[in-house]
């Protein structure tokens, strides 16, 4: 089991993140996390950004370790808060709220599950020195959950509920999760399309095109549905 | 008489376990696809799922925070006799359903398609959904439950006699090569295929095969069973792997079954399960014994009769499911 996993670098770091770990980070390198995040996602953006809300509590307290994700929780009769997985959603949908979001909160780390495009990263994630995150998988949900070691709080449980609310987290070795993104905006997943991209054309030959086309067909495969 | 209660709690058993303990056929078709793996990124990928499943099953926690959209099939002997019928049974399902996503817990993933209203219970206008097929000459009822998420990975495509089994593998390439970009399929998944019937049955057969028919099962077709392999194998030469990163991981198996369609076409349609594939049944006896099994066991002979009359004697001239 450990031959392969061996061949990628791992690295371990304490939040808040500083601008000098960020900056040893390569794509496709292995990460683990202690210390505290929080989950946001387009409920809690919204509710910030666009309809001014403050905060629940400092983002100095927060940290800068944004996981857009829903918990499996479950809140008790009495109260307390019981994460058992935990697991990203697609980010793809949260690139539009990410310019604000920096400014506002600070981030410099998004993690999620199949990170956004190069020019994402280039337009939004450089010029503040933000990377991204991907989880594993997806999703090693055991693994995540049991990194989490206490939930410290749920902000907004009523109103946004489960799903949408934001959970702060005080994790131990959490992850794994790989490095999508690094600082000069490079992604792993656009470097790794490239290069099966070069086989896909040869896959198709021989088959015959089908009798009915579809409304916005292309023929180049080396496109994303993203 | 089966008692409602029995059928709550065996309900909400197969919630738990279905959402914690990966299926062992599935576990041992993950296993052989790491151990072949090339691509370091995908390989590290499968080696991370693997350990994975180990700390659900230990920590007695969800493999997966995305415990998909909850729902069962049902399959019932003719002669089962249930106390209070299926109003009865519906009823413990759905209760189930609400009391086993507080005690998992699972994720409350159920919401009103427009005005988002969570119940935060996986309950509400047509959810869970309730698949029935029934069995002849038995007298139990076998419940299973499936945790399969929804957003990626599913297709369909209205595709022509004249397109034949090139137009199949067209569309299942198209489809793997989209969702699998990014491992937005959550690959490598066993990949249900429908073929034929209504546009609507198309789409539940496809579905049915990801879920309901374990790794190594094959269609008793000798030619669909072919096919079904060829599948598997143009999948996994795509050059993606886990996440989508470079590699030969992609289609655990490949499952198609078929309907009787319209003369004039062949619809498809294509599922990916994902790379937590959970799915989990119990049968319950008329006597209150309940036998819990991973294998759902619903492609029976009668589900795939093709003939005005059955008699139980084809199924023992067919292979049985």
């Amino acid at each position: 089991m450990d031959a392969s996993r061996g061949k990628l670098k791992e690295v371990r770091l304490t939040t808040p993140v500083t601008p000098d770990q960020l900056k040893t980070l390569e794509i496709g390198n292995v990460v683990y996390l202690d210390g505290v995040i929080y989950t946001a996602r387009e409920s809690v953006y919204k509710k910030i950004i666009t309809d001014g809300a403050a905060p629940p509590e400092d983002f100095a307290t927060l940290g800068n370790v944004n996981f857009p994700c829903s918990p499996a929780a479950t809140v008790e009769a009495d109260g307390r808060l019981n994460v058992g997985a935990v697991t990203a959603t697609a980010s793809f949908r949260f690139s539009k709220w990410m310019k604000d979001w920096f400014r506002i909160s600070g981030a410099k780390m998004i993690i999620g599950k199949g990170g956004m495009s190069e020019a994402d990263y280039r337009s939004l994630f450089v010029p503040v020195g933000a990377i991204y995150l991907t989880t594993v998988g997806y999703g090693t949900g055991a693994l995540l959950g049991r990194g989490i070691k206490k939930v410290r709080a749920a902000h907004w449980l009523d109103e946004l509920g489960i799903a949408q609310a934001m959970w702060v987290l005080e994790v131990e070795r959490f992850g794994p999760l790989l490095v999508e993104s690094d600082l000069a905006g490079n992604s792993l997943f656009e470097a790794n399309n490239r290069e099966v991209n070069a086989g896909l054309a040869k896959l198709y030959e021989g088959l015959k095109p089908p009798s009915l086309s579809r409304y916005g067909e292309t023929d180049d495969r080396g496109q994303e549905l993203i | 008489m089966i008692p409602r209660t029995l059928v709550e709690s065996t309900a909400h058993d197969l919630m738990t376990r279905a959402s914690i303990d990966i299926p062992a056929d599935y576990l041992s078709g993950i296993k052989a696809m790491a151990s072949e793996e090339e691509g370091d990124l995908s390989s590290f990928v499968l080696r991370a799922m693997l350990e994975n499943y180990e700390a659900a099953s230990e920590d007695r926690r969800p493999m997966c925070a995305d415990t998909g959209v909850p729902r069962y099939y049902v399959k019932s002997g003719n002669e089962a006799q249930l106390d209070g019928g299926f109003i009865a049974l519906e009823q413990a399902l759905r209760s189930a359903t609400a009391q086993a996503t507080h005690d998992v817990p699972l994720r409350p993933n159920r919401v009103h398609p427009l005005w988002r209203t969570d119940h935060n219970n996986n309950v509400g206008i047509n959810a869970p959904e309730i698949e029935y097929s029934f069995e002849p000459d038995a007298d139990w009822v076998d419940i299973t439950t499936v945790h399969k998420g929804g957003l990626f990975g599913t297709d369909y495509r209205m595709l022509f006699p004249g397109d034949g089994i090139d137009g199949i593998k067209r569309f299942f390439l198209d489809g793997m090569i989209a969702f699998g970009k990014r491992g937005l399929a959550c690959q490598p998944a066993i990949v249900g295929i429908g073929l034929g019937g209504s546009k609507d049955t198309t789409m539940v057969l496809g579905k049915q095969a990801a879920c309901l028919r374990t790794v190594g099962d094959r269609n008793p077709d000798p030619k669909i069973a072919a096919l079904e392999l060829e599948l598997q194998d143009l999948g996994n030469s795509i050059g993606m792997g886990a996440m989508g990163f470079v590699g030969k991981s992609m289609v655990v198996d490949c499952h198609i079954e078929v309907g009787y369609t319209h003369t004039g076409g062949m619809p498809m349609s294509l599922h990916a399960f994902c790379l937590s594939s959970r799915r989990a049944t119990a049968r319950i006896h008329a006597d209150g014994r309940v036998e819990r099994r991973t294998d759902p066991r619903w492609f029976t002979p009668y589900m795939r009769r093709e003939t005005v009359e059955w008699t139980p004697a084809e199924a023992s001239s067919k292979k049985s499911a």
